[in-house]
């Protein structure tokens, strides 16, 4: 059975994927919300924004963008995943000779390639409203495998979202307070700018060195500890999320 | 092949119970199914065949008793009870985005078949799907839904097929469609244990047929065995008239073709 895991979760992927195809504002909508935000920022507030750096406002907020990106695109996965669990075709696939995993990992996967479409139209959008960089090759592999790594750690939240989320609004409200957290973060405002409280809330939680980690590698900053401890954040996330999740997938197929 | 008096049986359940918390929904289920025998489970709703059938096909485990599917042990050897079956839940398991084709060849590639292509348009003709075949199953009749998703079932020709209630919520048509189907699955040598709540789909089908209720079998046996339970038949004389179901056969025609539900877009589930 072990030796069609590959195979299987490749089909099972290209299925959901070809979903995505067939409805490509799933794509277009997760863009839609940051692109807007993007707008807000640069062009109103962005110019009353102290950043207390040189740096175009656009510079200084796109990272922070990118993570709202992500956290919007990932509340597709869980409805796509309780749809799935809804419609009857996930219990023939449970009765189907499928390695169990490929079901969870082809939603993974999607979610995967859905939201790194959505980033590349976002930073297309923050391209022609002036964002640039003097990243080199290593830096964009290095932001790419940052955003990559907080996608899956989303993603895994997500499965456990859609597989226990009772009804269709319920498998997707949970990502609201992901969305919301990048504004208490460093992603627009720098965090010395806040409350006391409020800032050392900021500054202790995953988006920040996040953001900071990759506003670094877009500005040619050493990136310092941030780049550690956004890892760990993701690492940390994504094991906590994988094992729920599984665990929940476990107890449900019995 | 050694031929063998008592072959051994397709699918064996032995003492199943399954309780949830205080709900005991099966209190002991015995009952063996021939190979290449049609098998009825007659309940009610609530009766526990649901959870019988999801047991069966592992997708459930039962608290005690033991169940063998193609000689398999559904908890010890689930992966080779699922290579043995197929499962048609109550609700057609479909892909609703993907095209009725698309459907097909997805299953055929999940079973590792060669040519899922070919297999695909083979099933397609087969179930008088091929003009719609391209067509999202979204837009598919009840009938044709259903049609899609026991063809999906079919695909690899698994010795074992559960049938979950095929025809609830069907259309006469469409149901008689599904009765062919299913007989002419039995010919082929498959073994198929079917549930149901109409008496009338298990006289017509079944060799066998077996009733739940509250959770155990209590009575089992073929249609003539059953009917013995009662006294013997007296003669009445009553005025015979068509059914309605009768009426309304003639009037929408012939329901030998399988075709009419292609070109029923407009029907509504």
């Amino acid at each position: 059975m072990t030796t069609h895991v590959l195979s299987d979760t490749g089909t099972l992927t290209g299925r959901s994927l070809r979903h995505i195809l067939r409805s490509p504002d799933t794509i277009i909508t997760t863009a839609v919300t940051p692109v807007a935000l993007m707008l807000l920022f640069v062009y109103v507030l962005g110019g009353a924004i102290n950043t207390g750096s040189d740096e175009s406002y656009i510079n200084y907020m796109l990272p922070g963008i990118l993570l709202i990106t992500i956290a919007s695109g990932i509340a597709y996965t869980a409805y796509r995943l309780f749809l799935d669990l809804q419609s009857g075709i996930f219990e023939r696939f449970q009765s189907m000779p499928i390695p169990r995993p490929s079901v969870l990992w082809a939603h993974v996967l999607t979610s995967l390639v859905a939201n790194l479409a959505s980033i590349a139209i976002v930073t297309g959008v923050a391209l022609i409203m002036g964002f640039r960089t003097g990243a080199s090759v290593a830096d964009w592999l290095a932001v790419a495998a940052i955003l990559i790594l907080f996608t899956l750690a989303l993603t895994w939240i997500a499965v456990i979202a859609g597989l226990s989320a009772k009804t269709i609004d319920g498998a997707s409200a949970f990502s609201y307070p992901l969305i919301f957290l990048p504004f208490i973060s460093s992603a627009f405002v720098p965090t010395d700018s806040m409350p006391t409280p409020v800032a050392w809330f900021a500054e202790n939680q995953p988006v920040t060195s996040i953001v900071n980690t990759v506003r670094a590698l877009f500005t040619q900053q050493p990136v310092g500890n941030d780049i550690w401890i956004a890892l760990a954040w993701c690492a940390g996330i994504l094991m906590v999320a994988y094992a729920c999740a599984t665990a929940i997938y476990r107890n449900k197929i019995s | 092949m050694t031929t063998t008096k008592t072959p051994e049986p397709a699918v064996r359940v032995q003492a199943i119970t399954k309780s949830y918390k205080d709900l005991h929904v099966l209190r002991g289920v015995d009952f063996d199914v021939a190979a290449g025998s049609i098998f009825a489970l007659l309940g009610s709703n609530g009766a526990g065949k649901t959870t019988l059938v999801r047991i069966l096909s592992t997708l459930l485990k039962a608290n005690t008793g033991t169940a063998t599917v193609h000689g398999f042990d559904v908890s010890s050897a689930p992966g080779d009870v699922r290579k043995s079956i197929s499962l048609t839940g109550q609700f057609a398991a479909v892909d609703e985005v993907l095209t009725g084709r698309e459907n097909l060849v997805l299953v055929a590639k999940l079973r590792h078949l060669k040519n899922p292509g070919s297999i695909a348009d083979d099933m397609l003709a087969r179930f008088s799907l091929t003009d719609a075949g391209n067509r999202r199953a979204a837009t598919y009749s009840g009938g044709m839904r259903r049609r899609l998703d026991i063809a999906m079932s079919l695909i690899g020709n698994p010795p074992i097929v559960f049938l979950d209630e095929p025809t609830t919520g069907l259309d006469p048509q469409a149901r008689i469609e599904v009765w062919q189907t299913v007989k002419q699955l039995a010919k082929g040598g498959t073994t198929i244990l079917l549930t149901t709540q109409y008496l009338d789909e298990a006289e017509q089908l079944a060799d066998r047929i077996a009733i739940l209720h509250n959770g155990t079998i209590i009575q089992n046996g073929t249609l003539a065995e059953l009917k013995q339970l009662l006294p013997s038949a007296k003669i009445e004389y009553v005025e015979k008239q068509p059914t309605l179901e009768d009426v309304f056969l003639a009037l929408v025609g012939d329901a030998d073709t399988t075709d009419h539900a292609v070109s029923a877009g407009e029907e509504s589930r």
